[in-house]
């Protein structure tokens, strides 16, 4: 017990140290690749919480893919960095900052040590309908059958984003391809990695969506990972990011949030309500809608991290 | 005071570390970084109430942790969407600073 309580302890130690440093040190690139390591070091906070799908997809999303979106923008963005950081406020805002900060943590921190006790819980509620899903994992019975329709939103809102970010394009690149024309030695370690990783990654992706009915995993962790290895063979060089006008790129963008719709909405006649599910038939419906999901969210997730076209479809 | 209850402190120092970021860094790209820091913090609180939760042999509360995994994926679709706006101020304008302009200030006649 102790053993782990020390573990715990040195873990909470270690994200803290990580989160001030990406705050405080100068450099912004330094700032970013602090943050990378952070989501890294939360995804084994959510392990020690029990919570194996939230550390999947926290070391895919936080530690992963957000860590190549920002250290791109800070790389473009060093240019401005001096200029931008003589921009500190000064030390009454500062100091204002660090009072309101102090509150809000402390006012939370009450929070967390009056939390009620026995714990309210809704596992029970699950554990009693899981059998109904036919599905093993409780977490993927909540995203895919008893709170469906968040799931539903959800994959709208990254449609929604990827939208907002397209349309931030220039006139004179509407249509063409995002994220800029990558030069890489055919023959050095990045191009080398890009060919070696991807099967191994989108076996793994495809492992861990099937699984993910029964054991942690699911479409988000796949689709984040297949998403990582076509970003690393874009970036490689070995193939290049499709324009951004071609029709069987947004049937795929659009695919899982169609499959999922039209089984929401066959469930009206079939079993009674939208999304619901007809008896017997939940786990291969459910299965239908994570693959098709899966394809969606792994392009939606690349595109978002290579940003709007930046040149023609030619270029 | 048990592990849980560590991590749902660490949970609210992160928000405070983040809200503090937000506002002092005049870096766009750090205030998105910190805006993210609050964000994990909030969702690290969530896992501390899921994982209060734990019951019938699951290891947490299933519905708050479900609720996390689609915060964080939405959190990314934000961030990437506020990152892709600032490269376009940079690129529209030269500049990444959310500084008010300085006036013009009129020739002299």
């Amino acid at each position: 017990m102790n053993m782990a309580l020390l573990i715990d302890g040195s873990l909470v130690v270690l994200i803290l140290a990580v989160a001030i440093w990406t705050i405080a040190v100068r450099d912004s690139f330094a700032a970013v690749v602090g943050y990378a390591i952070y989501g890294l070091m939360l995804a084994l906070a959510w392990v020690r919480l029990a919570a194996i799908d939230a550390a999947l997809t926290e070391a895919a999303i936080g530690g992963g893919l957000t860590g190549v979106l920002l250290i791109r923008a800070a790389v473009r963005l060093r240019p401005t960095e001096s200029v931008v950081a003589g921009e500190m406020p000064g030390r009454f805002v500062k100091a204002l900052a660090a009072v309101l900060a102090g509150t809000v943590s402390a006012a939370l921190a009450v929070v967390v040590l009056s939390l009620p006790v026995p714990a309210p819980t809704l596992a029970p509620q699950v554990a009693g309908h899981i059998a109904s899903t036919g599905l093993g994992n409780a977490v993927t019975a909540v995203l895919l059958a008893f709170r469906a329709i968040d799931t539903l939103l959800e994959a709208v809102v990254l449609i929604f984003a990827l939208i907002a970010v397209w349309t931030l394009t220039p006139d004179n690149f509407w249509g063409g391809r995002p994220g800029p024309k990558y030069d890489t030695d055919p023959n050095g370690m990045l191009a080398y990695l890009a060919r070696l990783l991807p099967p191994v990654g989108i076996v793994v992706a495809v492992y861990v969506l099937w699984v993910g009915a029964d054991l942690p995993g699911g479409k988000f962790q796949a689709g984040t990972l297949l998403a990582a290895m076509w970003l690393l063979a874009i970036m490689a060089g070995l193939t290049e990011a499709p324009p951004i006008r071609r029709r069987w790129l947004r049937g795929v963008l659009v695919a899982g949030t169609v499959v999922f719709l039209a089984i929401g909405f066959a469930g009206v006649p079939l079993a009674g309500a939208f999304l619901a599910y007809p008896e017997g038939f939940a786990k291969p419906l459910i299965i239908a809608i994570e693959a098709a999901s899966m394809l969606s969210i792994a392009f939606t997730l690349a595109l978002l991290v290579l940003g709007p076209p930046e040149r023609s479809e030619h270029s | 005071m048990n592990a849980v209850t560590f991590y749902g402190l660490c949970g609210a120092a992160l928000v405070g570390l983040g809200l503090y970021g937000l506002i002092v860094n005049p870096q766009p790209l750090r205030k998105i970084l910190s805006f993210n820091l609050v964000g994990s913090g909030v969702f690290l609180l969530f896992g501390v109430v899921a994982r209060r939760g734990a019951a019938l042999g699951m290891g947490g509360d299933p519905v708050p942790q479900a609720l996390v995994i689609t915060g964080i994926v939405v959190a990314f679709s934000a961030t990437a969407l506020a990152v892709a706006l600032l490269l376009r101020l940079y690129d529209a304008s030269g500049s990444a600073s959310l500084a008010p302009p300085q006036p013009v200030k009129p020739p002299e006649a």
